[in-house]
């Protein structure tokens, strides 16, 4: 059976990642007084899953490493051993490694064997604890359940079983008991290494007559996972997700197209249109929700790090999160994962105070951060809170007049947050491994407003501070206010859109004879010209017999002048760059019923353009 | 391939192959038939702000945004007019499509390296850089452009700056 088992590699990679990202989230719920045995076997299952795939594929680190960890984990899980909290430090460590040696065979190089030597070292000083501790109760379960701990070391066939469900090992079990008994006493003594490179050789001659019904095994057992999902490229998404795209333009055509048809003819397709365009949106959406994921993906990483955190730290936090499950788009996903890192480590260390500060405070010791995702319309807000000290104003103003920012003592929390976002900023004394060199808010503010998000920010000296990242639902499609000007249109994103108003002339105010502004509700906006920013021709110059479109961007208002109001309609987004370049003020481009292209507008950049053309007050505290 | 090709080009100083010959006002022009990908009728398109004038804006390519440039107004010709024969061929250039407004298309021609003459130092609207040489071709001269050089020129603006570095 010559089969190439490399084509199946990747598939085993991502398997591995999984099950090691479930292992570390598992662990990390573990209560070491009260440990849940579900997640036990879980833990262990997702162990024995990585052991059997890297065996099958030859991935002996792994495997070896992986080893000594289930033997471990399978004593834990029979109460032969208590759990103990150095033996979560141990496993997590153990995770890390066997990350690190994945990440090695992905990247097709050979990995340092010295740390996956000395986790198997620091596993096997605890297994041989538990060989004092409980020789007796060791010797039963043998006895008693064919898939002791002792079949592993000794025989190579289970694992090559990449079965992640259950005890019967039914078929293989003949061949370890015969060797079983005169090998327990050594194997366990020894380096881990040597056992595995035994076990190899011993299992070669032996091994080819069973292949064939291993593997047959092997598909049974995995036909439930893989009949509910499949593994699909993303490209081929996105190319389902492109082409559907194209299918409701070409049916909003077509109904554009008969509208103009006799009537006789457009009654008798009227019924079939309408259910035409219900089965295009249905299809659209179901496409669309192929690409959502829940946004557990990117909270499931932090546990770890909160908690590696607060060991470097010194601090005592707990990490609470909520809307796992709330479902995001993909390439969402994928990008949030950064800013939110930072905004946690921003968290633990510049907001949670140390034990010490806290209780002299009258806060608990222990201090909180949330971690909260929720649909809220048709966006998704993220929230990372902390009850930790919040901005320190004083200090973030101080270190901005070092810095020769111009900044208002009446500075508002989000005007205090671009402040800190200002590539280079830091409040920090020194530069730790954890944050300081004034990196991480830039980078915070660059993703999330290329990915059409907003954040604001509140926080209240002494008592904490919460930053909310409103993102649109997926990056490919938009709800839109479609524009007119001239004879061009335009799409407004919906969710920067205040409100539309058509202006009163004595509404209309100018400061020192220019910087046209528009007074409504008790604000002065500024207006911001359109057609000239565009340089566009059109008969409409006159705000008042224009269209207004009130629109804010992070955290301040504008009023865009456009000639009229089309519609509202959902686009969806091309970018202008794949072919052509970015363009000021545009974000990108979408096509319309018509065919024809519409321009969508970048609000934060037209503002900033808006601000620089009039320069109005605001201006003057960003330069 | 195409790429091949013009460094084979470049390396010998032959540009000899397939030209589609297109006019602009009472020029004749050539460009290397391998980069075209198709030839439309010239259709409304949409402006863009803040662009020199010579792009005319983008225009829906089955679901692609295309940028259209005018080579009419690239090369300061002074009559760019659009009626029934204004064509808009559809480049493809190291991944990139875009479209050129021109007066009408002629021909596909094979020319031979003997009918390709370097390009004398000329006053122009055109940097004789973008140029691949002069086709003679039944007494008349055809102007074979670089248009892959031309179009990816900074003057034209097509790209990022940092596009232009990553290439």
């Amino acid at each position: 059976m010559a089969i190439d088992i490399s084509q199946f590699y990747p598939v085993f990679f991502e398997e591995t990642k999984e099950h090691l990202a479930e292992m570390e989230h598992k662990l990390l719920l573990l209560s070491v007084g009260n440990p849940d045995y579900d997640q036990m076997n879980a833990i262990f299952r997702a162990a024995h899953s990585i052991k059997g795939g890297s065996a099958t594929f030859g991935f002996d680190d792994i495997a070896s490493v992986t080893h000594v960890l289930e033997s471990l984990l399978d004593k834990l899980r029979k109460k032969e051993l208590v759990l103990q909290t150095e033996m979560i430090d141990v496993f997590l460590d153990a995770t890390d490694v066997i990350k690190e040696q994945l990440n090695c065979h992905i990247k097709g190089i050979s990995s340092d064997p010295a740390p996956a030597a000395a986790i198997s070292k620091k596993l096997l000083s605890l297994v041989e604890n538990t060989d004092k501790t409980a020789p007796k109760k060791l010797a039963e379960t043998e006895a008693d359940d064919g898939f002791g701990f002792f079949d592993d070391d000794i025989s190579l066939f289970n694992v090559a079983k990449a079965s992640a469900t259950d005890d019967d090992f039914g078929l293989f079990e003949p061949i370890n008991v015969a060797v079983k008994k005169s090998k327990i006493s050594k194997n366990i003594k020894k380096p881990l290494v040597v056992a595995a490179k035994k076990t190899t050789t011993h299992s070669v001659s032996a091994s080819t007559p069973i292949v064939e019904p291993l593997i047959g095994r092997r598909t049974t057992d995995r036909i439930d996972s893989e009949a509910t999902t499949i593994r699909v490229d993303v490209d081929k998404v996105d190319k389902l997700i492109n082409l559907v795209g194209e299918l409701v333009i070409t049916q909003a055509m077509l109904t554009q197209g008969l509208n103009n048809a006799p009537p006789a003819l457009l009654q008798a397709l009227n019924s079939s249109l309408a259910q035409l365009e219900r089965n295009t949106r249905d299809l659209q959406e179901a496409i669309m929700s192929i690409r959502m994921m829940p946004i557990s993906f990117v909270f499931s990483r932090f546990p770890r790090m909160v908690r590696d955190l607060t060991l470097k730290l010194n601090k005592e936090v707990e990490l609470i999160t909520i809307g796992e499950d709330t479902e995001l788009d993909k390439g969402l996903i994928e990008r949030i994962a950064d800013p939110l890192t930072h905004l946690v480590r921003n968290s633990l260390d510049h907001g949670i105070e140390s034990p010490q500060v806290r209780k002299a405070a009258g806060k608990p010791a222990k201090g909180k951060v949330t971690l909260s995702a929720m649909h809220q319309g048709g966006s998704i807000v993220i929230q990372v809170n902390d009850d930790g000290a919040g901005l320190n104003r004083e200090r973030i103003l101080s270190k901005a007049k070092e810095r020769g920012i111009n900044v208002p003592a009446s500075i508002t929390d989000d005007e205090l947050w671009n402040v800190i976002s200002e590539p280079g900023f830091s409040t920090a004394e020194s530069v730790t491994d954890v944050s300081g060199r004034g990196v991480g808010m830039d980078i915070v503010n660059r993703n999330i407003s290329e990915m059409g998000g907003q954040i604001s920010v509140n926080t209240i000296a002494g008592q904490g501070c919460k930053v909310t990242i409103l993102l649109p639902l997926t990056l490919a499609i938009l709800d839109g206010m479609t524009v007119s000007l001239g004879e061009n249109l335009f799409v407004i994103p919906l969710n920067s859109i205040i409100e539309t108003l058509q202006p009163k002339i004595e509404n209309l105010k100018s400061v020192a004879g220019e910087g046209a502004m528009v007074q409504t509700r008790d604000e002065y906006l500024p207006i911001i010209t359109m057609h000239k920013a565009f340089n566009i021709e059109t008969k409409v110059t006159d705000p008042t017999r224009g269209m207004l479109v009130i629109v804010e961007a992070h955290g301040k208002k504008a009023a865009l002048l456009f000639d009229d109001l089309v519609g509202q309609q959902q686009v969806v987004i091309k970018s202008l760059e794949t072919n052509f370049r970015k363009v000021n003020g545009i974000s990108g481009a979408t096509i319309l019923g018509d065919g024809t292209v519409a321009l969508i507008v970048d609000v934060p950049t037209m503002m900033k353009l808006g601000q620089t053309s009039t320069g109005n007050k605001e201006s003057a505290i960003k330069n | 391939m195409q790429q091949n090709q013009r460094i084979n080009n470049e390396g010998t100083g032959q540009s000899g192959g397939e030209y589609l010959t297109f006019t602009l006002g009472s020029e004749e022009y050539g460009i290397e038939i391998l980069k075209v990908q198709e030839i439309r009728s010239y259709e409304t398109v949409t402006k863009i702000a803040n662009t020199p004038d010579f792009i005319k804006g983008v225009i829906n390519l089955r679901g692609n945004i295309v940028p259209i440039v005018d080579l009419r107004m690239r090369f300061k010709l002074s009559n760019a007019a659009y009626n029934d024969t204004t064509v808009v061929i559809i480049l493809n250039l190291s991944n990139r499509t875009l479209g050129i407004v021109v007066d009408s298309v002629s021909d596909v021609l094979q020319l031979t390296n003997a009918q390709i003459s370097p390009v004398p130092e000329l006053v122009s609207n055109i940097d004789t850089k973008y140029l691949l040489g002069l086709g003679t071709v039944n007494d008349s001269m055809l102007i074979l452009v670089d248009i892959e050089q031309l179009m990816s020129s900074q003057e034209m603006a097509l790209m990022d700056a940092t596009g232009l570095e990553a290439a």
